[in-house]
């Protein structure tokens, strides 16, 4: 078998077991609770029966490892349980279906970090790639300078800022985003215009930088002095010559930003109270409503666990040495 | 360096080769060739230090000293107004600096007591411990940590304790990462096998071994990850799930006194009221990055690309 292949496999096999141990966390978590706490759920009224039927439909009188198997199962064919919230104590049950809960808003969140990764990733690679080519201009420092500082500053700062500027003071843009299923596609864009900008903001900096770094790294190696001794322009360097042996570095760290903008997302939804699953994730915590943290906490993970491995294996297979193994 | 030498002159420091500069000699000539972003960064975190370790001298009034006027313009009363409840926010702000920055400083020294401590033991011993702490800091790892907080703060709840506890944990996995990765290469030094042959503990290989030599970049790494938790803990305070009220901390406040941004068009100072403890926390962030960038850059030799 080809050795790329084989390490290849190997990513996906390591990967595959991660996610099967990242379930086995976040299932445990419902483990750690204090004894009491379908008393806590159903409130003091709650009689024993009801508390002791509760506790039933989670399953708590069978062993972990049966409820894991369980749950699991009913994951992987879209069933995240049901959530706390909406149980009586009478044991009158008017709670709903997590999956139900999280589906709109998982859509929500997809739109708005799709819509940020089309606008932040071109302009990080132009950018990047610019500053590469005026090196140490002011066009280059200024950049830098400013992509230094949204690194450091918390997401909602940046948020703010951007509300008082453009929705504050001038009402440009509108502050809230809140969107349903009936929003036109047009409104919904202005409406989101904020939090990607927000998101955006966020992540251009590291992206632009490592591509920046990337390309600057390899001016210095021999084949590119070849390329220029030979009389290629400076853009005609960088494009045709540094760019192609970039890629696999660039494209790594761009899956890794992806995935910082699924945590990123969560802060951001929150400033704009954008009905997403960050939001709902947040709200579940407040309220301590587990099967609904559990069930974002998993299509958070597995996302990011995902976009990792995507970058993983897009840079074993771009890498040239790996294909001419010794 | 003897006292009547007051300017540096590098000839005559060169001509002197037995002197040795005692360590506050070395102090104060590093400190006059350091860049004016390390001065600046510098000076703001001595600036914080002292707000904290002084707020209650500094401060107009209490903590959570209500007032009957909530959200009161900017006046010489109150200089920055006061909160959605009436409590004054100059007063919390300065509070704010001891709250969420000792917090934070409590939490990264403590993910770097379990993270240091447990990565040189896995540095040292290469077998079963090594093993099983690195497969389960990749499963930590491969789970984002702001995620994992909320999950442990839902079941665990937010209190102070458990948010230092559980951030320091999570944050001590990629110190363990950059502690063994740094230690493996100096387990293997010949001074360590010297120190085991004559018969010492593990303790005393870690402490006074293996850590003086990878000290540089653990404390670069120490003003990089207290970035990243005062970051993740004023994200967890402004998503409500992180410090509690009536605690003043600048997270809580910025969501608490968010609504004041809309009235910007009419009164600028209230607008801007949301962004200062914001702006408090970026401040930090922005003059530790400073510090440790001139830190490192005088540790490792490095140069700027050029």
């Amino acid at each position: 078998m080809h050795p790329v292949l084989v390490t290849v496999l190997q990513r996906l096999a390591l990967g595959l077991a991660t996610l099967v141990a990242v379930s086995i966390i976040i299932f445990i978590s419902i483990e750690m609770l204090p004894g009491d706490f379908g008393q806590i759920v159903l409130g003091q009224a709650a009689t024993k029966d009801t508390v002791a039927a509760f506790r039933a439909e989670l399953g708590l009188d069978m062993p972990a490892y049966l409820r894991y198997f369980d749950w699991i199962a009913g994951v992987l064919q879209g069933d995240l349980g049901t959530s706390f919230s909406g149980r009586a104590a009478s044991g009158q049950d008017r709670s709903r279906e997590v999956a139900e809960l999280i589906g709109p808003r998982l859509q929500n969140t997809l739109f708005l970090a799709g819509i940020t990764a089309l606008i932040s990733v071109p302009l990080a690679l132009i950018l990047g790639i610019s500053t590469a080519l005026y090196r140490n201009t002011i066009y280059d420092r200024s950049i830098n300078a400013a992509t230094l500082t949204t690194i450091s500053f918390p997401e909602f700062f940046v948020a703010y800022i951007l509300i008082l500027f453009l929705s504050s003071l001038n009402q440009w843009l509108p502050s809230l985003a809140n969107v349903d299923a009936s929003t036109p596609l047009g409104e919904r864009l202005t409406r989101i215009a904020l939090p990607a900008l927000t998101l955006t903001l966020v992540i251009i900096a590291h992206m632009m930088r490592m591509t920046r770094a990337a390309i600057i790294n390899l001016l210095a190696s021999p084949y590119i002095q070849m390329a220029r001794l030979s009389g290629a322009s400076r853009t005609e360097v960088i494009v045709k010559h540094a760019l192609p042996n970039a890629w696999a570095p660039i494209a790594t760290v761009i899956a890794f930003n992806l995935a910082y903008l699924v945590v990123g997302v969560v802060v951001v939804e929150v400033v704009f109270v954008y009905p997403g699953i960050g939001q709902l994730m947040v709200d579940a915590v407040t309220t301590r409503d587990i099967p609904v943290v559990q069930g974002c906490a998993l299509i958070f993970a597995v996302t990011y666990i995902l976009l990792n491995l995507i970058a993983d294996i897009i840079g074993i297979i771009t890498n040239p040495r790996l294909l001419h193994p010794k | 360096m003897s006292e009547d030498i007051q300017t540096y002159s590098a000839t005559a420091e060169s001509g002197n080769v037995h002197e040795r500069r005692s360590r506050w000699a070395k102090i104060k000539l590093a400190a006059r060739k350091s860049p004016y972003t390390a001065r600046f960064g510098i000076t703001v975190i001595l600036t914080y230090v002292l707000v904290a370790l002084l707020a209650p001298l500094l401060a107009p009034y209490g903590e959570a000293q209500v007032f009957p006027a909530p959200y009161e313009p900017w006046s010489s009363t109150h200089f920055f107004g006061t909160d959605q409840i009436g409590r004054d926010i100059f007063s919390r702000m300065i509070y704010g600096a001891r709250n969420t920055v000792g917090i934070a400083v409590a939490t990264t020294l403590l993910s770097f007591l379990i993270g240091g401590s447990l990565g040189l033991a896995a540095a040292i011993d290469r077998r079963w411990i090594d093993q099983i702490f690195s497969r389960s800091v990749d499963v930590l790892m491969a789970i984002p940590s702001l995620i994992f907080a909320l999950v442990l703060l839902s079941i665990f709840g937010s209190t102070v304790l458990n948010l230092i506890i559980i951030i320091a944990v999570l944050d001590a996995t990629r110190v363990f990462r950059l502690t063994r990765s740094v230690a493996v290469n100096v387990v293997v030094m010949d001074y360590v096998e010297a120190a085991k042959l004559r018969g010492e503990g593990l303790g005393w290989v870690m402490r006074r071994e293996i850590l003086p030599n990878i000290l540089p970049p653990l404390i670069a790494e120490f003003g990089l990850r207290f970035c990243f938790v005062f970051l993740t803990i004023a994200a967890l305070s402004f998503l409500g799930v992180g410090i509690q009220p009536p605690t003043a901390d600048w997270g809580s406040m910025v969501r608490e006194n968010a609504n004041l941004l809309q009235f910007a068009q009419y009164d600028l100072r209230a607008g801007l009221t949301p962004l200062l403890p914001a702006a408090a926390i970026a401040l930090l962030t922005v003059a530790v990055n400073f510090v440790v960038d001139w830190f490192l850059h005088k540790t490792s030799g490095l140069r700027d690309e050029q």
